[in-house]
């Protein structure tokens, strides 16, 4: 009996190795261990044989049956795994299609990208950021800026008025933003002012709608060597580590003294000519680029808000205001003023 | 503001070129636009000749061919086309070689057979007068072969100042070369008006003129001088060289006068023969309201009663200031001149200046407001020269009607003051020193200064401020400023909530595949009704602007929607296939109310914005929002597409939308949504009403608008609490409920999360399902459901529980649960 058993196992353990599929070993594990398999009927059989015999065969059973398990669990797994690969061999693509379009990622428009930039580089000076109206009060756009009526200083900008209300307008300047502000917040104060303003004018180099960014610190003691300071910083941030900033003197209605300002050329690196010799083309061979106006406000301008804390005596500080195109034109080399407002996705696609 | 860099260096010489006085000048507070060269680029070339002979051109009419010296062993042959050319004439040669103003080079020219060695030029052709009616012929006494340079100014570098505005001084050449000096240190010329001409004419001035000033605030002051004897004619070389240099046409003699003697000062003047003015009384008067006139261009212009008018016997001659009139003209036959010399107020005249479109070399100064005092500078300067090169006679006296002249100036520079706002020291004899040389009256008081303001800055220099920039500006602020950042004060920088969040919703729109366009404020009137918007709604009523550019840019817009649409066509004709965009910017309601916070168009100041101009983001797509390929895919953006960017926006900004089936004009009456924040409407959604996508040749397009202070006023994000979702299990569920197809699926939803009480924690639907097998008329809807209490594990009957008033309550919207 032991002998046959030995035989039953050896033959089916070679058979298992061979068993070239999982469906015929499917069958051999009927075959082998199955209700009518020859190894189940001796296991039945243990309660008839003599009492001296049934340990040694029981044992041998029942060890044959569990290496016949484990040769045919082993033996799926080989054959699943041999399957796997074959059934895998023949799924194949064509690697070099393109791949599937992911939703495409959209743009933020390089104006609002750039006024970005400009606030994040003044909150880090302690500055806040601080909206008003584009339609203005007449008072705030120029009468509290010191443009009294009439005054041909007002005829700096051209402004488009509102037909019903004879003394509102679009806001020629984001300056109206700073009265709005020292109205209700006494001194001191350290603000910025993005947004849309409008003159009457449209070419290559002006467009009726554009956008700035205005600054104002007021406070004690704040001078004119502290604008110098901040254009610095807020330059150098802008437009990359080493630039300097330069102050000429100029004139505006609501600051004195007025300036305008520049920064150092950055493709030159201020020499006003290229490596090659020829005069540089962004600063036109000066070694500096036109960015903004500046200036100390104005004591006339503190007087429209004396009563919320602004005595001229007491406190003083500066404001700067710059165009947003011209700085995004500077920094990216665009040509015209007009194609921000163009809109043109193949464009709007470029700034990331 | 032209300024010839001779004349310049002629009252003060700062003993450097012109680009570096350029520089200089562009830091201390006068910019230069570029520096110009008229005349040819260099004198090389440029000879006196004499004409020895004259001869007509064998085979043309109109040449001749001359014999001229030009101070060689051999006379030159040069064919020359002036009628006026004649033997023994000086004339102005160019010889071969030299190069031509505009740059071309001349060379020897054969014409009709005659070859010629050289060129007799025009004055035109140098540019240093007008000549239309031939060659420049010059005085004599000058040896031929001469530089032509000794006589001409040639190759003359011109200064194009941009004067600013306060700087009324500057607009003549004696205000810029005093500016010159107080820059350089250079010394200034003595004044020009110094010294005034003899009178030598017969009687005195009211034997030959009268002036009535009836507005004399607006006319604070009007001399008048008269000449006899006068010669009219071309002006001399010199003077039509420098009038052309700076920017002016040479006329005649008196005219030229005129013009100098404003350039010089930046005092205009007007000159009248005398003997047209009927018996030489002048009025300055404002004008009836309507009363029109027909000025020198031949446009009858209407004026208003603020428009100031100088008549005579015959009615208004001409406009004050700004035009003068024909009939009282300077022409060749005037033997007698009025020189009129006035002051006007400069408020008034840039006023009138605008609204008749007229505006003159005198209107621009006069408009800037110029000081009494510099009349009497203009009339010493022309009569001089009226008898110097008119061969005139000064009738002795001087017309002056005059109301006070304002008083000067007086103010105290504090020392203290100059330091504490600029933040740098200017020693005191500095500050004397460039104030004085500025042509201000200096008293040294201690540490401070009392400063005597003259006339020609009167008007711009008025505080202590002032004065302080002028001591800055001269000092150098390039050289000098210190480079310091502000004392901190304990401020704290940074974006409001909202304006973060405002970042959050522009940049959520970005990452789901929009591009940001920013469309024009501006829109034409009629897009309202192109966008079929009735006209009772409110955003028909645009505010309207007075002056717009054009009528297509003369309405403010009502929506963000009709700058999209604008964009996606322009895009669509540029070959886009498909366009995703999104603005985030303002609308503008006359007859709207602000809300709270600046992005509903509440700002800060005592007076409230004008008009309401909340802040919207709209979004629009036309065609697919991801491409399709190979594997499919492509289809073009709907309702539900857009539907689940806005979900998505509202998500990333822990923002709870609902929506609502309602109509907008111009969307698609079936595809509309209203879009409601806490139940108040912050919105819309919808596909476009075809006839709207055919306004803007669209196909087909989807859009949504919401207020972006609704949308950021409701969001959470940034503000959320834990929630223990680990501790105890959820239990999820699905649930199939069909009802008639007229009960919306949000109505569903409330119904079950109603049911669930506290318990559900969501409900969502994942499936529709309309068959035959429902019944007509009706719809199944799938929803998942998840259970989830915060305290302990669910129990099998307590979800059964909350199943069964789910059930109850979808019975209420007539709704039943389908096995
Ligand atoms: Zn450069």
């Amino acid at each position: 009996m032991l002998e046959r058993i030995e035989e039953i196992r050896s033959e089916a353990g070679t058979a298992i190795e061979a068993a070239p599929g999982t469906a015929e070993l499917e069958g051999l594990r009927v075959r082998l261990l199955g209700r009518k398999a020859e190894l189940t009927t001796i296991l039945r059989g243990i309660a008839d044989l003599p009492q001296r015999e049934r340990g040694k065969v029981g044992a041998a059973a029942n060890r044959a049956r569990q290496e016949l398990e484990a040769l045919l669990e082993r033996r799926a797994a080989d054959l699943d795994a041999a399957e796997l690969e074959a059934r895998l061999a023949v799924d194949r693509v064509d690697v070099t299609l393109p791949g599937a379009p992911a939703r495409p990622v959209g743009h933020i428009h390089l104006i609002t990208r750039t006024t970005r930039q400009i606030e994040d580089v003044m909150v880090g000076l302690g500055y806040r950021v601080v909206e008003g109206p584009e339609i203005e009060h007449d008072y705030y756009n120029f009468t509290a800026l010191n443009h009294p009526p009439g005054h041909p200083a007002r005829m700096l900008q051209d402004t488009f008025y509102v037909q019903s209300h004879p003394d509102v307008l679009l806001r020629t300047h984001t300056s109206p933003v700073q009265i709005r502000a020292l109205e209700v917040q006494p001194p001191p104060i350290f603000m910025i002012v993005p947004g849309k303003v409008y003159r009457r004018d449209s070419d290559a180099t002006h467009s009726p709608m554009f956008h700035q960014v205005e600054g104002l610190a007021i406070g004690e003691g704040i001078t004119m060597a502290d604008l110098q300071g901040t254009l610095s910083e807020m330059l150098q941030a802008i437009f990359g580590e080493g630039r300097e900033a330069r102050m000429r003197p100029h004139f505006f209605p609501f600051t004195e003294p007025s300036v305008e300002f520049d920064v150092s050329c950055f493709q030159c690196e201020g020499s006003g000519a290229l490596g090659d010799g020829s005069r540089c083309n962004l600063c036109k061979g000066i070694g500096w680029i036109e960015v903004g106006g500046a200036g100390m406000v104005d004591p006339t301008v503190l007087g429209f808000v004396e009563s919320s804390g602004y005595d001229p005596e007491r406190v003083q500080g500066f404001a700067f205001g710059m165009g947003v195109e011209r700085i995004a034109m500077l920094r990216h080399g665009v040509p015209d003023l007009r194609r921000f407002f163009d809109n043109d996705v193949r464009v709007l696609g470029q700034f990331r | 503001m032209r300024v010839p860099y001779t004349w310049l260096r002629e009252l003060c010489d700062p003993g450097i070129g012109p680009e570096e006085l350029a520089e200089r000048l562009a830091m201390t507070g006068t910019e230069v636009e570029r520096v110009a060269t008229v005349g040819p680029p260099s004198a090389e070339g440029f000879v006196v000749g004499k004409v020895l002979a004259a001869e007509p051109h064998p085979d043309a009419d109109r040449l001749s061919v001359c014999a001229v010296d030009t101070g060689e062993e051999e006379e030159r042959t040069i064919v020359c086309g002036a009628p006026n050319v004649a033997a023994g004439q000086m004339v102005p040669v160019a010889l071969p070689g030299a190069t031509m103003p505009g740059g071309q080079k001349l060379g020897k020219a054969k014409l009709r057979g005659v070859k010629s060695y050289g060129m007799i030029l025009s004055a035109a052709e140098l540019e240093v007068g007008e000549d239309p009616g031939g060659i420049l012929v010059l005085e004599d006494g000058i040896v031929p072969g001469s530089p032509l340079s000794r006589v001409l100014p040639l190759a003359e570098p011109v200064l194009e100042l941009e004067v600013t505005p306060n700087r009324a001084d500057c607009f003549g050449v004696y205000g810029v070369a005093r500016e010159v000096h107080a820059i350089s240190a250079a010394p200034l010329g003595p004044e020009p008006w110094a010294e005034d001409a003899p009178a030598e004419g017969d009687g005195e001035v009211g034997d030959y003129a009268s002036v009535t000033v009836e507005a004399p605030d607006l006319c604070p002051r009007f001399t008048a001088r008269v000449f006899t004897d006068v010669a009219i004619g071309p002006s001399p070389a010199w003077l039509q060289a420098r009038l052309t240099a700076a920017g002016q046409r040479p006329i005649n003699n008196v005219v030229d006068i005129a013009n100098y003697a404003m350039l010089l000062t930046a005092q205009p003047l007007h000159a009248f023969d005398l003997d047209r003015v009927p018996g030489g009384a002048l009025t300055i008067r404002t004008a009836a309201e309507g009363e029109t006139m027909t000025t020198l261009d031949g446009v009858e212009r209407t004026f208003d009663a603020e428009t100031v008018l100088v008549c005579d016997g015959n009615g208004p001659s001409g406009i004050a200031a700004i035009m003068g009139g024909q009939a009282s003209e300077v022409s060749g036959g005037t033997a007698r001149v009025l020189l009129e010399v006035a002051n006007w107020d400069g408020t008034n005249i840039l006023r009138t200046s605008r609204l008749l479109g007229l505006r003159s070399e005198a209107s621009s100064r006069f408009e800037k407001q110029l000081h009494p005092e510099l009349c009497m500078r203009a009339q010493r300067i022309a009569s001089r020269l009226m008898v110097e090169l008119c061969g005139a006679k000064l009738v002795p006296g001087t017309i002056d009607v005059a109301a006070a002249a304002p008083a000067p100036h007086r103010i105290v520079l504090r020392g203290s003051r100059v330091e504490g706002l600029l933040g740098m020291r200017i020693e005191q004899p500095d500050q004397v020193a460039y104030l004085e040389r500025l042509g201000f009256g200096v008293e040294v008081d201690g540490d401070d200064l009392a400063v005597m303001v003259p006339p020609d800055r009167h008007y711009d220099v008025t505080r202590e401020v002032d004065l302080i920039e002028e001591v800055a500006r001269v000092h150098g602020l390039d050289e000098h400023l210190p480079t310091t950042l502000p004392g901190s004060a304990g401020q704290v920088g940074g974006l409001t909530r909202e304006q973060r969040l405002r970042r959050r919703a522009e940049d959520a729109m970005r990452d789901l595949g929009f591009d940001e366009a920013i469309g024009w404020s501006f829109t034409d009137p009629g897009e309202a009704q192109r966008l079929r918007i009735p006209a009772a709604d409110p955003r028909a009523d645009a505010v309207m602007l007075s002056n717009p550019l054009s009528e297509d840019q003369s309405a403010m817009r009502t929506t963000v929607l009709g700058s999209l649409l604008d964009v996606a066509r322009g895009n669509l004709a540029r070959d886009a296939d498909r366009v995703a965009l999104f603005e985030s910017g303002c609308v503008y309601l006359d007859a709207g109310d602000a809300g709270e916070g600046p992005l509903a168009g509440s700002f800060p100041g005592e007076r409230p914005a004008p008009v309401a101009e909340p802040r919207h983001l709209g979004c629009l797509a036309v065609g697919p929002l991801s491409a399709g390929s190979w594997r499919g895919g492509g289809e073009p953006a709907d309702f539900f597409s857009l539907k689940g960017v806005l979900e998505a926006l509202a998500g990333r900004l822990g923002a709870e939308l609902s929506f609502e089936a309602a109509a907008e004009p111009f969307l698609h009456p079936g595809r509309a949504a209203r879009v409601a924040i806490d139940g108040d409407r912050a919105g819309w959604i919808g596909e476009l009403h075809p006839l709207v996508c055919r306004e803007w040749d669209l196909e087909a397009a989807v859009a949504f608008e919401v207020e972006l202070a609704a949308l950021v006023g409701a969001a959470t994000a940034g503000e959320e609490t834990y929630e223990d979702v680990t501790t105890f299990p959820a239990v999820y569920q699905d649930l199939a409920v069909v009802v008639p197809d007229e009960v919306s699926a949000a109505s569903v939803r409330d119904a079950v999360l109603g049911g669930g009480g506290e318990l559900l924690r969501s409900a969502e639907v994942f499936d529709l399902y309309e068959g035959e097998q429902l019944g007509e008329g009706r719809k199944s809807l799938a929803l998942r459901l998840e259970f989830r209490a915060p305290d302990r594990t669910l129990t099998d009957e307590e979800v059964a529980g909350l199943r069964r008033s789910i059930e109850v309550e979808l019975g209420k919207v007539g709704g039943s649960l389908r096995e």
